[in-house]
């Protein structure tokens, strides 16, 4: 038994809904109690769709336990079938229906729908929401893809690719489409298919047809392009276009396998990421310390973003899908740290107090982290919530995906000019550096009631989370005054930098001196 | 398709019972589209700030938690999920051994909690796994620092609301004895915002009936005494159990309408003080105020709700008493009230208010009824968030009814709140012009 207060992802048949919900004319029959129902409310709240997920749940109840659950997933498949004439089901248990064993897909082989039908195996003790959509969206082109497909010669037509990964409540995934698309049409690239988003059964036995797959979301497309590779000759394209260095190499490789020229894509006069970041007033943003965590694409992104393309360090970086613990594992080499592959959101709150970052990247799990913390914090990856789903176009991928987030990673922290007024001030009572950035709630001040400014007396902090006093500090009571002068978005680095100077230095006190002598130490 | 034709091709359904003999029951089977109990949790557990609650089930029931909780505001909530895994159901461990290595070090952990519930779940039960000899168990270990009890709100035996009537019972038991020969007490029974409950404890106070408990107490570790001189009375439709739980204790119920709007207020009010035997002079001097202020306030909303035509799909059981409130004191007409459970006994004055032509189901076949609400067409339609976004993408406005769970809606203050929960959507849809 796992003890769980808040989960990154739901249980497998979650994932399943999740392709199921994508897709169109595809039902899924779920063997379910009552409640299970709840999942509907994830697409239609925070997605905010229009529609109910196409997904009986046959709803049996205690009563019915051994004696006739069998037959109610037998109606209720039936009755689904009749009333949403879908070209195809899939059919599946929950949790609770996996333990009473009634084979939906035993069942449905019997009933001799007029429909194909495709048995989910998930299990739900086991295996998580991303799993259980890879696997869903595995089994559906297995099942599906017409194996009979000869693909005509690449002379005389345009390369043909299918952009495979995107689903409902993934983060982003409607607009990086948008942007996917551009970039193909940029390069005389034909989309043959988009699966599972929008994709109907019908489209998905035209999957052959592609040269090409371009996998955006391996969480969700990675095992099935994996099947499609060996069983149509298919390469993919598995660069993940999220940042302008990353975003060039997939235009390359696309190109590449097109046999394309990548000039007019590369040359996308509307990606301004670059000069924002070599502007002058970027320069604040150097090494700034940043914690990332989110699903293992977006979190190994994010990570390159913040190093080559913002000048930021990652202080942090892991991920909560331990089925890609490597990628994430690899990159977190390359910036000099360990990486934490973990479900458990205490560990990654307790991690990031511990490293005390300038910015944290996340969920929102994190996001709320971040905020307990008294931490500037941005989104970047699922699980989702209703405001990651903005009315406007926001993608992450492609030029435009990498100006939105330059945009949504600078906003929470305190801005370049605003840093040298609060810097100017910070001895202006008028001008309170606990006041935190003005445009920002991210940053409200932590301290509701303010120790009068010109008291000589020490005052007593009520420090963030983050910089826990142990007691006993080693810190004198004019070293610590004078660290509260510094303002507060360096002030837990320059605590932290100052304690790790007097450990190492074996001081056994920490006063004026070695608060200074440690400024002079870390000095850049 | 007209309504009729739906409710033919139901006709096997149809009983008409005689105590029902105004209204017929349309009782459906088929998809349900409502919570399991677990999620009474999320009220329960900010009522009783001493309790907290371990879910023995799976991630589906954590993620239904985390979803219906809807934001996550708080560091460590009161309520957790131990999670079983292959390795729990294989036998490769023993449940039971696991469970206790589980709570231990909960308890070791939070230091403040004083009664642990552990919550059985759909697997858990389907598994069979005994947490009431589990809650013995550890009981004798932490008693008296914390209280171990156990209720289910597993989907496959409890509906919503009904996780909270299976917690509110579980409480029973260990609620003090009140003596025979005790004076009699009044027990409100339900869990209310605190500051509703405060509202009728004054008014219960200028009634002169100062020996008032409240089921769920504040504190799971200060729970009122129950005897054979407790009068309880009901402050929510949905606690079948409990009441049974509480009849086999001795206590006898108070019978009134529940206390929604000014009617049904006052008449729980009076209930309560006729038991008592206050004066009756006084009880209309005390509910005086209240009823005026009500009156008042809802007289500006009667324009906006008066006329219009509401379906209830079944969600919290609250269905009948609000949609008598809307009928007989704002005019609205009733189209289909649908609920999960119809407690006739509970509702039986509650249901005297309805016309012959108001259609009420009970359980539910979501694509049937669904297909009613389209031919029906109503002005408003109280649903659960799964189907409000896709209703409204039809054209129907709806209201969602987990508000009416998660708000203070009951008693003389609170009738104009309520009213609005079902005026706004209505406003808002005539205010929009895109």
């Amino acid at each position: 038994m796992q003890l769980a207060v808040w989960t990154y992802e739901g249980p497998p048949h979650v994932g399943a809904m999740r392709v199921a919900t994508a897709m169109e004319k595809l039902h899924y029959v779920l063997h379910a109690p009552q409640g299970d129902t709840y999942a509907d409310l994830l697409f239609t709240m925070i997605e905010r769709r229009g529609k109910r997920p196409p997904v009986t749940y046959t709803t049996f109840e205690a009563r019915d336990l051994g004696k006739d659950t069998a037959q109610i997933f037998q109606d209720a498949a039936r009755d689904a079938v009749a009333r949403f004439n879908p070209q195809a089901i899939i059919v599946g248990a929950s949790c609770t229906a996996e333990l009473i064993q009634d084979d939906p897909a035993g069942l449905s082989e019997a009933m001799g729908l007029p429909c194909p039908v495709i048995p989910l195996e998930l299990p739900s003790y086991q295996r998580k929401e991303n799993w259980g959509a890879a696997e869903t969206f595995y089994q559906i082109v297995r099942q599906l893809a017409d194996k009979s497909v000869v693909r005509e010669p690449r002379e005389g037509r345009a390369a043909r690719a299918n952009i495979l990964g995107p689903t409902a409540l993934g983060f982003r995934h409607r607009d990086d489409l948008v942007e996917i698309r551009k970039i193909l049409a940029l390069l005389g690239v034909e989309v043959n298919l988009v699966a599972p988003l929008g994709a109907t059964p019908e489209d998905i036995t035209r999957i052959g047809h592609a040269d090409f797959n371009i996998v955006l979301y391996p969480e969700i497309a990675d095992e099935a392009a994996r099947w499609l590779e060996k069983t149509f000759d298919q390469p993919a394209v598995r660069t993940i276009p999220i940042g302008v260095g990353a975003t060039r190499s997939f235009i390359a490789d696309v190109a590449e396998l097109a046999g394309a020229d990548p000039t007019p894509a590369l040359g996308d006069t509307s990606s301004r990421m670059p000069w924002w970041s070599r502007s002058v007033d970027s320069t604040y943003l150097t090494s700034k310390r940043v914690f990332i965590f989110g699903d293992a694409t977006h979190a190994v992104a994010a990570a390159r973003i913040a190093r080559e393309e913002l000048g930021f360090e990652v202080c942090g970086l892991g991920c909560y899908a331990r089925e890609f613990a490597r990628e994430v594992r690899a990159e977190a080499a390359r910036c000099g740290i360990e990486a934490l592959i973990t479900d458990d959101h205490l560990a990654v709150e307790d991690a990031i107090a511990a490293a005390a970052p300038e910015l944290v990247l996340g969920t929102q799990m994190e996001r709320h982290i971040a905020k307990r913390l008294g931490i500037p914090c941005a989104v970047i990856s699922a699980p989702v919530h209703v405001q990651d789903f903005p009315a406007r176009h926001s993608p992450q991928m492609g030029f435009e995906g990498a100006n939105v987030i330059f945009d949504t990673w600078v906003h929470p922290l305190v801005m370049g000019l605003e840093e040298h007024l609060l810097t100017m001030f910070r001895e202006d009572f008028e001008f309170s550096d606990e006041a935190g950035a003005s445009h920002h709630a991210a940053h409200s001040p932590r301290k509701a009631a303010m120790a009068d400014p010109l008291s000589e007396a020490p005052v007593e902090d009520i420090p963030a989370p983050a910089f826990t006093d142990e007691p006993g500090s080693l810190w004198t009571a004019e070293a610590e005054r004078e660290l509260k002068k510094i303002p507060f978005f360096v002030r837990g680095k320059a605590r932290r930098n100052t304690e790790n100077f007097a450990a190492s230095e074996g001081r056994r006190q920490i006063d004026l001196e070695t608060l200074y002598d440690a400024k002079a130490h870390y000095a850049r | 398709m007209s309504a009729l034709d739906i409710l033919d091709g139901c006709a096997a359904e149809l009983e008409r019972p005689a105590a029902e003999a105004q209204s017929p029951v349309l009782r459906e089977r088929g998809q349900r589209e409502v919570f399991c109990g677990l999620t009474g949790i999320i009220w329960l557990h900010r009522k009783m700030q001493d309790a907290f609650f371990l879910v023995v089930g799976s991630r589906t029931c954590a993620h239904l938690l985390q979803s219906a909780a809807g934001v996550m505001i708080f560091a460590e909530p009161r309520f957790a999920t131990a999670i079983m895994e292959e390795r729990d159901l294989a036998g490769m461990v023993d449940a039971q051994d696991e469970l206790d290595r589980v709570v231990n070090r909960l308890l070791e952990r939070r230091p403040d909690i004083k009664t642990l519930f552990l919550v059985g779940s759909c697997p858990s039960e389907v598994i069979k796994l005994d947490l009431a000899k589990a809650a013995q168990r550890l009981g004798a270990v932490h008693m008296p620092r914390v209280r171990i009890l156990n209720y289910s709100g597993s989907g496959i035996e409890t509906t919503f609301t009904q996780g909270e009537d299976a917690c509110l019972a579980a409480l029973v038991p260990v609620m003090p004895a009140l003596p025979a020969d005790a004076p009699a007490e009044l027990l409100i029974v339900g869990s209310l915002p605190d500051i509703v409950e405060d509202q009728f404890l004054r008014l219960f106070a200028e009634l002169g009936i100062t020996r008032v408990g409240c089921l769920p107490a504040r504190n799971a570790r200060n729970l009122p005494a129950v005897g054979p001189n407790t009068r309880y009375l009901l402050a929510q439709p949905f606690l079948g159990e409990t009441a049974m739980a509480l009849e086999g204790r001795g206590a006898t119920r108070i019978e009134a309408l529940f206390p929604f709007g000014v009617e049904g207020t006052s008449d729980w009010l009076r209930a309560a003080a006729t038991a008592f035997g206050v004066d009756p002079a006084l009880t209309e001097q005390v509910i005086a105020p209240g009823r005026e202020r009500a009156r008042i306030a809802l007289s500006k909303l009667r324009p906006q709700l008066e006329g219009k035509r509401i379906t209830f799909l079944p969600d919290s059981q609250l269905e009948v008493p609000l949609a008598r409130y809307l009928q007989d004191e704002l005019g609205m007409e009733l189209v289909e009230v649908g609920t999960p459970y119809l407690h006739r006994a509970h509702l039986a004055r509650e249901l005297e208010s309805f016309g012959p032509n108001v259609r009420i189901s009970e359980g539910q076949h979501l694509d049937r009824q669904l297909d009613r609400v389209r031919a029906d067409r109503p002005d408003i339609t109280v649903c659960g968030l799964g189907l409000a976004n896709p209703l409204e993408g039809e054209g129907l406005t709806t209201k969602w009814a987990i508000e009416l769970v998660f708000s203070p809606i009951h008693g003389f203050d609170q009738a104009a709140d309520l009213a609005e929960l079902f005026a706004r959507p209505l406003r808002r849809r005539d205010m929009l012009e895109i």
